[in-house]
This record gives C-alpha cells, sequence and structure tokens, in this order.
C-alpha cells in the first residue's frame, strides 16, 4: 500500500486493575480525529492481552495509559512481548501519572516517551506521526 | 410576585443601564465573545431581580432547617456544628495507613476515610497474579480480616466514623468492619461510619466493578436490609457523583446522574420491603468541587431542593430526615496539575470553600501533591489546615448559606434544578437507571462531555494556570512525592500465608458454601458474610465465591 495513504494504526491499551478510562477515551478519539485507525482495548488487560492485540491488529504504536503507579511492573513487560514476537519496531508511548525519577528508566527499556498529565491531545498526535517507523 | 408595572420599569431600568453605562464602560467589547463555567455552560454578564422572578421564596428557598432545605438541613447552620474534616488515606500496608490515621487524628481530623487498594477494590488478594505491581499502590492493601484488624488497631470504632471507599465487594468489608467492632466490644447499635456502596456510579464512571450489574444491586440491598436491621446508625449508601465528574461530566451531569442513581436505591430498598422512612435517611451523598465557584455552590443547593421534592413528591415520604440531603464533599483530583503543583493549594482552598457555602456535612481537601502521587504526611496536613483556615479564620462558617438570594447563584440554583429534571425524565423513560446504564447512556454522556471539555482545553477557551497560560518550561516546582515500598506485597504476602495456615480450612470452606448457597437461593448474603469473614476466609476467596454464582461483569462497547 502507498505509505501516505494508509492510516498510522493505534492500540489503546489500558491494563492494571485501574478502571480510570477518561484519558484513555479522550486519547483514543483525539488520534481518531486526527486521522489514525485507533483500536482500544477496554479495560484490565494483561500485558500479554495487549501484546497479541497488537501483532493481530498489525499496529504501529502502542499508547499505553496507568494512572495506578504500576507502570514499573507493566511497562517494560509490554515492551518486551512485543519485542519477543518479532514487533521491533512497534513505538511504545505511555500516559498517565509517573514520578519523574522513572521516566529515563522506562525510556532505557523501550518506552519512547511519556506523556504527564496537562499534555495536549495534540502533541501526542504529532509525537506518533513523527515517530512510527514507515512501513515497506 | 412581580406586577407588570414593575416588570416594564425593571426594563426600562436595564435598558437605562445599557446605554448609559454599559456601551460606554467597553468600546472594544468584552475580553471575550462567550464566558463559560468549566461545565461549559454560558453564563450571563450580569444577573439581576428579573433573573429570580420565578423563584417564589417561600416554596423555593424557605429557611434553613425547613423544606425544600435549599438553604440547608440546618437552622444554625455551622454555628451549631462545624462539618467533619474527614481526609481520605490509605497507603502501603495496613500499619502504615494506621499511623496516618493517628496522626490525622493528632492534628484535629475528626473522622476517618479509608483509601483501599485496587486489588481489595476488585476483589483480588494480594497474592493474585492481577494484583502483581498494584499491592498497596492507590490505598492500603487488605486481603482478610487480619488486615483489617491491623488497620484498625488502637482506633476505636464505636467512637470514630470511619468512612470506607469500597464498592463491588463492599458487603465484604461491611462484614470486616463490623467483625473488628465486635472483637473490640462496640456495640453495632451504637457504631456508625459510612460504607460507599455505590455500585451504579462503577458502571458509569469509576469502573472497578465485578459481578453483573443486577447482581451487584442485590448486594446493595442486602447491605441495606442489614443495616436497618442490626446497625441502624450506620450509612451504608454514599451515592457519588465525585467520580462521574471526574470522569468527565459536566456540573449538572453529576447532579442529575448521583440523584438518579439514589433514586434507584430508593426503588431498589423499598421493592426489597424496607420502610422508605427507616432507611432512606441513612443514605447519604458525595459530590465534587470543582474550580467553577458559583456553579459548584449552586449545584450542592439544587442538589438539597430536588431530593426533598423527590422524596416528598415521587416517593411520599413524610418525614423531614427522608427528605434532607447530607453529602460529603472532596475537591476535584482532576482539576490538581502536575505543573507548578504548589499551585494546587490555592485551587484547594477555593473548591474547598465552594463545598462549604454549599452546606456539605463533611469536606475532604486534596493535598497538592495528588497529581503525582499519593499524599506525603506534610502536604496531607496543609489539606487538612486548609478547612481548619476556613472554618476559623474566614468568617464562612459564621452565617447560615451566605449566598442565600444572590441573582447569580439563586439564578444557577434553578437552572440546575430544571436540567437535573430533564435528565430524571429521559432516564425514567429509559426504564430507569439500571436500565440507561445497561444501554450505555450516562457512559456516552460523560464522555462526550470530557472530550468537549478536552477540546475546549486545547483552543485555549478554557485556561489551566501554569499548563496551557502561565507555564513554565524551565523552572518546574519540584516537591518531594511519596514512594510505595516494593516490601510492601511482601509483607502482605507473608501475613496472608500466616492467616491461611492457622485458620481452620474446614470452617471456611463450610461458611464459602453457606455464602454461596445464600447467594443462589436470593437470600441476604450479609450473615454468611459476616461467618466467612469471622473464619478467615480472604477477600478474594469470598468474592470468588459471589462470582461463581454471579458470574462477572463484561462492559459494553460505548
Amino acid at each position: 500500500m502507498d505509505q501516505s495513504s494508509r492510516k498510522i494504526r493505534v492500540l489503546v491499551a489500558k491494563p492494571g486493575l485501574d478502571g480510570h478510562d477518561r484519558g484513555a477515551k479522550v486519547i483514543a478519539r483525539a488520534l481518531r480525529d486526527a486521522g489514525m485507525e485507533v483500536i482500544y482495548t477496554g479495560l484490565r488487560q494483561t500485558p500479554e492481552m495487549i501484546a497479541a492485540a497488537a501483532l493481530q491488529e498489525d499496529v504501529d504504536a502502542v499508547g499505553v495509559s496507568i494512572l495506578s503507579g504500576a507502570h514499573n511492573t507493566l511497562c517494560p513487560r509490554i515492551v518486551s512481548l512485543l519485542r519477543d514476537q518479532g514487533m521491533k519496531d512497534t513505538l511504545v508511548v505511555l500516559g498517565g501519572i509517573v514520578p519523574q525519577e522513572d521516566i529515563s528508566k522506562l525510556k532505557q527499556l523501550g518506552v519512547a516517551e511519556i506523556f504527564l498529565p496537562g499534555t495536549s491531545t495534540q502533541d501526542i498526535a504529532k509525537f506518533i506521526r513523527e515517530n512510527v517507523k514507515p512501513r515497506e | 410576585m412581580h406586577e407588570i408595572k414593575e416588570d416594564s420599569s425593571e426594563q426600562l431600568a436595564s435598558e437605562r443601564w445599557e446605554e448609559q453605562s454599559l456601551k460606554p464602560a467597553r468600546p472594544g467589547g468584552e475580553r471575550k465573545t462567550s464566558f463559560q463555567t468549566v461545565s461549559l455552560e454560558e453564563v450571563n454578564r450580569l444577573y439581576s431581580a428579573s433573573d429570580i422572578a420565578d423563584i417564589d421564596i417561600e416554596n423555593d428557598l424557605a429557611s434553613p432547617g425547613q423544606f425544600p432545605y435549599t438553604r440547608g438541613i440546618h437552622a444554625t447552620g455551622y454555628r451549631g456544628k462545624l462539618w467533619t474534616m474527614r481526609q481520605f488515606a490509605g497507603f502501603g500496608t495496613p500499619e502504615e495507613t494506621n499511623r496516618r490515621f493517628r496522626y490525622l487524628l493528632n492534628q484535629g481530623q475528626t473522622g476517618l476515610s479509608v483509601a483501599y487498594d485496587l486489588p481489595a477494590l476488585m476483589g483480588y488478594d494480594a497474592d493474585s497474579q492481577l494484583s502483581e505491581g498494584e499491592v498497596g499502590k492507590c490505598g492500603v492493601a487488605v486481603s482478610s480480616l487480619a488486615d483489617m484488624e491491623a488497620l484498625f488497631g488502637g482506633i476505636p470504632l464505636e467512637s470514630v466514623t470511619v468512612s470506607q471507599t469500597i464498592n463491588a465487594p463492599a458487603s465484604v468489608f461491611l462484614a470486616m468492619y463490623l467483625v473488628v467492632a465486635e472483637k473490640q466490644g462496640a456495640d453495632w447499635k451504637k457504631i456508625s461510619g459510612t460504607l460507599q456502596n455505590d455500585i451504579l456510579k462503577e458502571y458509569i464512571a469509576q469502573k472497578e466493578w465485578i459481578y453483573p450489574i443486577r447482581s451487584a444491586m442485590k448486594l446493595v440491598v442486602d447491605t441495606l436490609e442489614f443495616c436497618t436491621k442490626h446497625v441502624p446508625r450506620y450509612n451504608p449508601i454514599s451515592v457519588s457523583g465525585y467520580h462521574i465528574r471526574e470522569a468527565g461530566a459536566t456540573a449538572l451531569q453529576e447532579l442529575a446522574f448521583t440523584l438518579r442513581d439514589g433514586i434507584e436505591y430508593v426503588e431498589w430498598g423499598l421493592r426489597a420491603g424496607l420502610d422508605i422512612e427507616e432507611f432512606v435517611p441513612r443514605i447519604s451523598f458525595f459530590f465534587n468541587a470543582h474550580n467553577d465557584f458559583f456553579e459548584e455552590i449552586a449545584k450542592y443547593r439544587a442538589a438539597r431542593r430536588i431530593w426533598a421534592r423527590v422524596m416528598r413528591d415521587r416517593f411520599g415520604a413524610q418525614n423531614e430526615r427522608t427528605m434532607q440531603l447530607r453529602f460529603h464533599t472532596q475537591t476535584a483530583g482532576v482539576s490538581l496539575t502536575v505543573q507548578q503543583p504548589l499551585n494546587n493549594i490555592a485551587r484547594v482552598a477555593i473548591q474547598a470553600l465552594a463545598g462549604v457555602l454549599g452546606g456539605t456535612q463533611s469536606l475532604h481537601t486534596d493535598a497538592y501533591d495528588e497529581a503525582l502521587a499519593l499524599p506525603t504526611d506534610s502536604a496531607a496536613l496543609i489539606a487538612l489546615r486548609t478547612q481548619q483556615i476556613i472554618a476559623e479564620e474566614t468568617g464562612a462558617a459564621n452565617t447560615v448559606d451566605p449566598l442565600g438570594g444572590s441573582y447569580f447563584v439563586e439564578a444557577l440554583t434553578s437552572k440546575m434544578e430544571e436540567g437535573a429534571l430533564d435528565y430524571f425524565e429521559r432516564i425514567d423513560a429509559m426504564g430507569g437507571m439500571v436500565d440507561a446504564v445497561e444501554q450505555g447512556f450516562p457512559q456516552r454522556e460523560v464522555q462526550e462531555s470530557a472530550y468537549q471539555y478536552q477540546k475546549a482545553l486545547e483552543r485555549g477557551d478554557q485556561t489551566i494556570v501554569g499548563v496551557n497560560k502561565y507555564a513554565m518550561e524551565d523552572a518546574p516546582q519540584q516537591v518531594p512525592t511519596l514512594v510505595i515500598n516494593e516490601s510492601v506485597r511482601q509483607h502482605q504476602l507473608e501475613r496472608l500465608e500466616r492467616t491461611r495456615t492457622k485458620r481452620d480450612g474446614g470452617e471456611v470452606n463450610r461458611t464459602l458454601d453457606k455464602l454461596r448457597q445464600a447467594a443462589q437461593q436470593g437470600d441476604n448474603t450479609m450473615p454468611a458474610t459476616i461467618e466467612a469473614v469471622r473464619a478467615y476466609a480472604t477477600l478474594g476467596e469470598i468474592c470468588s465465591a459471589l462470582r461463581d454464582v454471579y458470574g462477572i461483569y463484561e462492559e459494553p462497547a460505548i
């Protein structure tokens, strides 16, 4: 498919036990309005379920929403599961409440960017557009 | 009543004012073309007598302590008794939270409020695989009666009132609370406290559910019935708009959905054969205090008026206590910013003042660091001091309903009431709130509002200081945050292990079977739940027994 016509595909994922999905749903809709194809996993997905959905939906990016403080447990696992199943270029971004001291550690583990509360949805869309790996 | 002559002279005066004062005042127009509340509701430039001409002072306002309680449920307001300062707290192990509770009580706090962690809210034990990474993070970790005993160690439940924020597994936590009280030698007839136990708003907004909605409602009715009989001073439901608002609802949607949820519980209670005058006085409410000062005050005043009228006219209630809406308020967590976090102290103070001017019975003020993590001791202390400053220094507690009669506040109050009644009609037409939730109606309304607000923010129509205006890229204010030690999980796993070893396994199985049987037969599940708790069956085991019977809720795509 011609690169310019293929829409960027994003999986918005909500792992962990937390049910606060306002952010996940707002960002899903905003990315859709920005011209991307968005799949929302729904609540309480395990890292395994998220990785499987990413593969099945053949997404370019996974946007993870975590507000509960469980990011250090959940994010690295999602990244490594994606890599293990061959999705080496899939962009992983995280949005939520993340303390400053965790950010560099998460980036080292393969999370491309961490968006804190107050980030505009347009900035997030721009980041995804500029950082997804072009398809063959 | 206004006579026609007065109306026209008023209109003439208004026209004269526009001609003589308004037009010359600002030839270039106003700062903005549209002035909106944080709920994106348009507000007028000026409110005058004509805006409240429809209000009948006798019937719509009355005096404080009089139907329909628009001006408050107590004749003396806060001159008799201040609101209860009830700070929500919970993190790490039960011992750590117990220390925070004692600290807050020593600092003059007058009630306790427990925040449980996500595994507890979802009915899982600390050793469940699903609990990994979440134990003790968003609240205190509790998996069994042994944890509850540690949580309330040295805190006399007969004299301190405790509010528990727990919903899907609320009946289990009520049982654990009652058994701890019993072991302390407290009399169930004397203890008070509040169980959030508002499952409807979980499906609408907060989304910590376990069972399908109608089975979950049955559990709520069980607690209502049990408390009415055996724990008469306890408040078994706190109908909560707080989370609906946090999920993105407007002030009006918060008000309307919360009160309609309240109506639903009343209807289910009546169908179970409870006496309205007995159980409804023990239902309390819980509202958000957001940034838009006057809109919030109007919301609280309208809530009281609507509830009083609904109780009298829709249900035929006669006792005052049944018609009086009592509520707790918490400042808006969603309004707190990570950027320049000390600014949050100012936000919280203003939001809390709105709660007080709206006549709240109890109040939680958020700590300034809550957009970053759970609050530190010092941040929690400033939050409590904020309430004490409002109570002791501002004079806001000296006069009952000080904004009563304000053209603006009265006009907003009436508008809120009208809007809420309109929502009631739509929800009634769907068959009630359970049906409306099953059809995804309130969920869609809230999501839409959340998205519209985000768009308004990104257009710059709504301002957040330090975020989309007055931002400081280079100089973020760093504040210390509370870090939950990873050893919490280990500590909890060890106690759980000890509990499972020490207890009588046969008794656990027997009581769990009895609970399954009660659930299957549609009996009240509370007595069997209490027995299981006494046998040290864990939270996860009890919820699993009920999952066996009820199944689990699957959210439809909305």
